[in-house]
C-alpha cells in the first residue's frame, strides 16, 4: 500500500520554553486505521492539528498525498484542506444551524466566496449530505436543529459534514470523550465501516487504551510530546502501556477503561 | 494559624472600610454635598411630588404634541441603534480574535471603537452641536457614535464567546474567510446581538431624552419646556409616556429574546 | 439548478426563532428608512454639516487650549465628576443590596420579589436626567439632586444584578445553613453575601465606570457640577471648540482607565462563574 502520510521529525514549541511535540515521526498507509494514545496533555491535540495546519509547526516536515503540507501557500493550503476531515471532541456545529446545513459546511472548500457565504449548494451536493445522513442513520434528524440532538447524534453530523467532503483521510480528536459507552461504541464502529467500506485513512486520538486496542490496524503511543511506540495492537504489552502513560496510570486504565468514556 | 485567618480577615474588612469611608469623605467636601439635606430632600421631594407632580385635565390636552415628540425620539432612537450595529458589526469582525484578519488591524478597530464608547453620548451631542446646530441629527449623530462604540464592544464578545469551535471546524474543511464569517459566526451570534441592539434601543430612549434636552428637539426639549415654565402636570404627563413606552419596548424585547436565545 | 431526481432537496428551514430574527431586521430596518423619511431636518444641508464635522474635529483634537480653566482645575473638575458617580455608586449599592436579597427567588417568596421587580422596572424606565431635575424641584441644582436623581437609576440597575448573582449561588449551602437552625439574617450574612461578594464587587464597579458617564451628562444638562458643566459652558455659550477638545481629552482619560479596571474585573467575575 501506498503511504499516505508522512511525518519527519515534527516539533512545536509554544514560545521559548514549552515543547508541546518534540521530533515525532511516523508513516500512515493509505485505507489504515491508526490510534494515537497518551495521557492528556501529551500532545495528542497538537500533533493531529499539525497536519492541517490549524496549528502551525515550529520545525519538521509533513507530506501528505507527496506534498509538503508545511511549504504549502493559502490557496493550496484550502485545497489540501478539503481531502482531509476533522471530526472534534466537542464537535464543532453551528448550533443554531440545521443539521443539513452543518453537514453541507464540508462543501464549502470547494465552492466560491459568494455561493458559500449565501449558502447555495448545488443539488449534487445537497443530494450527497441526504446520502451521508442516510449512511449515519439520521435521516429523520435531517431538519433538526444542531442544538437538538443528542451527543452521539451530533458527532455522527460531524462524520457526515467531514464525509462530504470526499476526504482521503480522517483526522479524529477524542471523537468520543464526550459520550456514554453506548454512543462511543456505536461511533467508533461507524469510523471503523467508514475505513473499511470507503478506503479511507482515519487517524484517531484515543484515551482509552482498551478501544485503540480494539478497533486500530496500529497504534502510536505519545507521551511528552514523543512518539514511544509505534506497531500493532497485538505487540502491545502492559508494561508498555505504562511506560505511554506513565506508572500509575495503569491500574486506573485496566480497571475501569471501559467508563473512562463518560 | 486559624486564630490567624479570622485575624487577617478582620484586618482586611477594617481597611477596606477604612479606605472607603475616607474616599466617601473626600467624595462628599469636592462635591460640596450637604448630607443633611440629601437626607431631607427625599422626604420633601416625594411630597412635592405627590402634590404637584400628576398628570391633570389640562395636561392632558398637551398630549398630541407630546406624542409627537415622542413618536421621534422612539425612531431617532431605533434609526441610529440600527446603523450604528450595521458599523459595530462590521468592526467587531475586524476586531474579534477569532475572526480578525491580523493583530494590528483587530487592535486599530478595537481602538476607535473604545474613543467613540467613551465619549459620552451628552459629550457627543455638545460637540455636534457645533456642526449641526439644534438639529434632530444632532441627537441622531451623538446616540450613533454612542451606540457603535458600545455595540462593537459587545459584538466583539459575542463573537468570541460563541464561535470558537464551529470557526475551528471550518478553517479544517478547507473554507475561506467570507464562508466562515457567514456561514458560521454571523448565524451563531445573530440572536445574542439582536438582544444587545434591543437592549441599546431601550438605552437609546433614555438617552435620547438627555440629548434633546440639550439640543432642543424630541421628547427631552418637550419636558423641559414644560418643566421650565413650572408646568408640572405636563411635564409628569411627559414622564408617564416615556415611562410607558420603554416599559413597552422592554416588553417587546423580553418576547423576542425568550423566542430567539 | 434542477435536481436530477426531479425533486428539490430544500435546505433551508423556518423555524419560530429564525422567523422572529428575521422579523426583528425587517422591522427595524424598515423603522430606520421610514425615520430616515419623516425627520423634520429644518433645511439642514446634511452634506455640509458633515464636511464642517470634519473640519472641526481636527481642531478640537489637535489644538486644544486652557481659557476658561487651568490643567489643575480641570482635574480637579474631573474630579469632582468621579466624587458624584463614587457617592451615586456609594448609595445606590447600600439600598440596592438590601432591595436584591427581597428580590432574589430563593431568599423571599415569589410575590415579594416580583413586587420589587416591577417597582425597579419602572423606576429605571424614568431617564436619569429626568430624576435629577425632578429633585432639583425641591432641592435646588447641584450635587445633592444629582447624586439622588442619579441614585435610582444605580438601583434599578444593581437590584438586577445582585438579585441575579443571589439567585446564581448553590442552593445547597443556604439549605445546610437552614438544617443547622441559622435564621434568616444570619445565613444572608454567613452564606449568600460572602459567597456571592466578589460578583457583588464587580458588578458595583461596573455600575461606577456607567455612572462616571452619566455624572459628566448630569453635568452637562443638569447643572450637577464637574466637567460636564464645563463642557455644557464651552460649547453653549463660550463656542470654544479648542476647550472642549481639552475637556474631551480629560473625560476620555478617566473613562478608558475606568474601562480598563472594569474589563479585568469582568474578566474574573467570568473565571469565577
Amino acid at each position: 500500500m501506498k503511504t499516505l502520510l508522512e511525518l519527519r521529525q515534527v516539533s512545536k514549541h509554544y514560545g521559548q520554553e514549552t515543547a508541546a511535540l518534540s521530533d515525532v515521526s511516523f508513516n500512515v498507509k493509505e485505507g489504515e486505521f491508526v490510534s494515537i494514545i497518551g495521557p492528556s496533555g501529551a500532545g495528542k491535540s497538537t500533533l493531529l492539528r499539525c497536519i492541517n495546519r490549524i496549528v502551525d509547526a515550529s520545525g519538521g516536515e509533513i507530506f501528505f498525498n507527496d506534498e509538503n503540507v508545511l511549504k504549502l501557500d493559502k490557496a493550496q493550503l484550502k485545497r489540501v484542506r478539503r481531502t482531509i476531515g476533522m471530526i472534534f471532541q466537542h464537535y464543532n456545529l453551528v448550533n443554531r444551524l440545521s443539521v443539513i446545513e452543518n453537514v453541507l459546511h464540508g462543501r464549502l472548500g470547494y465552492k466560491s466566496t459568494l455561493a458559500g457565504m449565501l449558502g447555495l449548494y448545488s443539488e449534487e451536493e445537497k443530494q450527497q449530505a441526504v446520502k451521508m445522513l442516510n449512511i449515519l442513520g439520521l435521516q429523520e434528524h435531517t431538519y433538526r436543529r444542531a442544538d437538538q440532538l443528542s451527543g452521539g447524534q451530533k458527532q455522527r453530523v460531524g462524520i457526515a459534514r467531514a464525509l462530504v467532503q470526499k476526504p482521503k483521510m480522517l483526522l479524529c480528536d477524542e471523537p468520543i470523550a464526550s459520550l456514554d459507552p453506548n454512543a462511543a461504541k456505536t461511533i467508533m464502529d461507524y469510523l471503523k465501516t467508514i475505513s473499511a467500506t470507503m478506503g479511507i485513512t482515519v487517524l484517531v486520538n484515543l484515551h482509552q487504551v482498551d478501544v485503540a486496542l480494539r478497533y486500530s490496524d496500529r497504534i502510536i503511543g505519545v507521551n511528552k510530546g514523543k512518539v514511544v511506540y509505534d506497531g500493532s495492537p497485538k505487540e502491545m504489552s502492559s508494561s508498555m502501556i505504562h511506560k505511554i502513560y506513565g506508572s500509575e496510570a495503569g491500574e486506573l486504565i485496566f480497571d475501569h477503561g471501559g467508563q473512562n468514556a463518560g | 494559624m486559624r486564630g490567624d485567618i479570622f485575624a487577617r480577615k478582620k484586618m482586611n474588612a477594617f481597611v477596606f472600610l477604612g479606605v472607603l469611608i475616607l474616599v466617601t469623605l473626600v467624595a462628599i467636601v469636592m462635591t460640596e454635598y450637604n448630607v443633611a439635606k440629601g437626607f431631607t430632600s427625599i422626604p420633601k421631594a416625594v411630597h412635592w411630588g405627590f402634590s404637584n407632580f400628576y398628570p391633570n385635565g389640562e395636561s392632558f390636552r398637551k398630549l398630541p404634541d407630546i406624542m409627537m415628540k415622542l413618536k421621534e425620539t422612539v425612531l431617532v432612537s431605533i434609526a441610529a441603534t440600527s446603523a450604528g450595529a450595521v458599523f459595530a458589526l462590521v468592526f467587531a469582525i475586524f476586531g474579534a480574535h477569532t475572526t480578525r484578519f491580523n493583530a494590528v488591524l483587530g487592535g486599530i478597530s478595537r481602538g476607535i471603537a473604545t474613543v467613540f464608547r467613551n465619549i459620552d453620548v451628552a459629550a457627543w451631542a455638545l460637540i455636534l452641536l457645533f456642526s449641526f446646530g439644534q438639529n434632530v441629527m444632532t441627537g441622531y449623530f451623538a446616540l450613533f457614535f454612542g451606540s457603535f462604540g458600545y455595540l462593537t464592544r459587545a459584538f466583539i464578545e459575542t463573537i468570541d464567546e460563541v464561535s470558537g469551535g464551529s470557526v475551528e471546524a471550518l478553517r479544517a474543511t478547507g473554507a475561506g474567510y467570507f464562508h466562515i464569517v457567514f456561514q458560521s459566526v454571523i448565524p451563531s451570534s445573530i440572536p445574542q446581538m439582536i438582544s444587545w441592539i434591543l437592549f441599546m434601543i431601550e438605552t437609546n430612549i433614555r438617552q435620547a431624552t438627555l440629548v434633546g434636552i440639550l439640543t432642543g428637539t424630541g421628547i427631552g426639549f418637550a419636558f423641559n419646556l414644560y418643566y421650565k415654565s413650572m408646568n408640572y402636570h405636563t411635564a409628569s404627563l411627559v414622564v408617564v409616556a416615556i415611562v410607558i413606552a420603554i416599559l413597552f419596548i422592554e416588553y417587546i424585547s423580553n418576547y423576542v429574546r425568550r423566542a430567539i436565545l | 439548478m434542477t435536481a436530477q431526481t426531479g425533486t428539490k432537496i430544500k435546505v433551508k428551514t423556518l423555524n419560530k426563532a429564525s422567523v422572529i430574527i428575521r422579523a426583528t431586521l425587517l422591522t427595524l430596518t424598515i423603522i430606520t428608512i421610514y425615520s430616515f423619511i419623516t425627520f423634520d431636518y429644518k433645511g439642514l444641508n446634511l452634506l455640509d454639516s458633515v464636511i464642517k464635522t470634519a473640519k472641526m474635529l481636527p481642531t478640537m483634537l489637535f489644538e486644544p487650549h486652557f481659557k476658561h480653566f487651568t490643567f489643575l482645575e480641570a482635574l480637579y473638575k474631573v474630579l469632582v465628576t468621579m466624587g458624584l458617580a463614587f457617592l451615586t455608586t456609594l448609595f445606590g449599592a447600600v439600598i440596592a443590596l438590601f432591595m436584591g436579597l427581597f428580590a432574589a427567588r430563593n431568599l423571599t417568596n415569589n410575590t415579594t420579589s416580583n413586587v420589587i421587580r416591577g417597582f425597579v422596572a419602572v423606576i429605571r424606565a424614568v431617564p436619569t436626567v429626568l430624576w435629577v431635575l425632578i429633585f432639583a424641584v425641591g432641592a435646588g441644582l447641584g450635587s445633592v439632586a444629582a447624586v439622588v436623581g442619579m441614585s435610582f437609576h444605580s438601583i434599578g440597575y444593581l437590584v438586577k444584578a445582585y438579585s441575579e448573582s443571589f439567585e446564581e449561588m448553590d442552593n445547597g449551602v443556604i439549605e445546610a445553613l437552614k438544617a443547622s437552625g441559622a435564621n434568616w439574617w444570619q445565613i444572608v450574612f454567613q452564606a449568600v453575601i460572602p459567597s456571592t461578594i466578589t460578583f457583588l464587587l464587580s458588578w458595583t464597579f461596573l455600575r461606577f465606570e456607567i455612572n462616571f458617564a452619566v455624572a459628566v451628562a448630569m453635568g452637562a444638562a443638569a447643572g450637577a457640577g464637574g466637567i460636564g458643566f464645563d463642557m455644557f459652558m464651552a460649547s453653549m455659550f463660550y463656542s470654544d471648540l479648542r476647550e472642549i477638545g481639552v475637556i474631551t481629552y480629560f473625560i476620555l482619560a478617566f473613562a478608558i482607565m475606568l474601562e480598563v479596571f472594569a474589563s479585568r474585573l469582568k474578566r474574573r467575575l467570568k473565571l469565577n462563574a
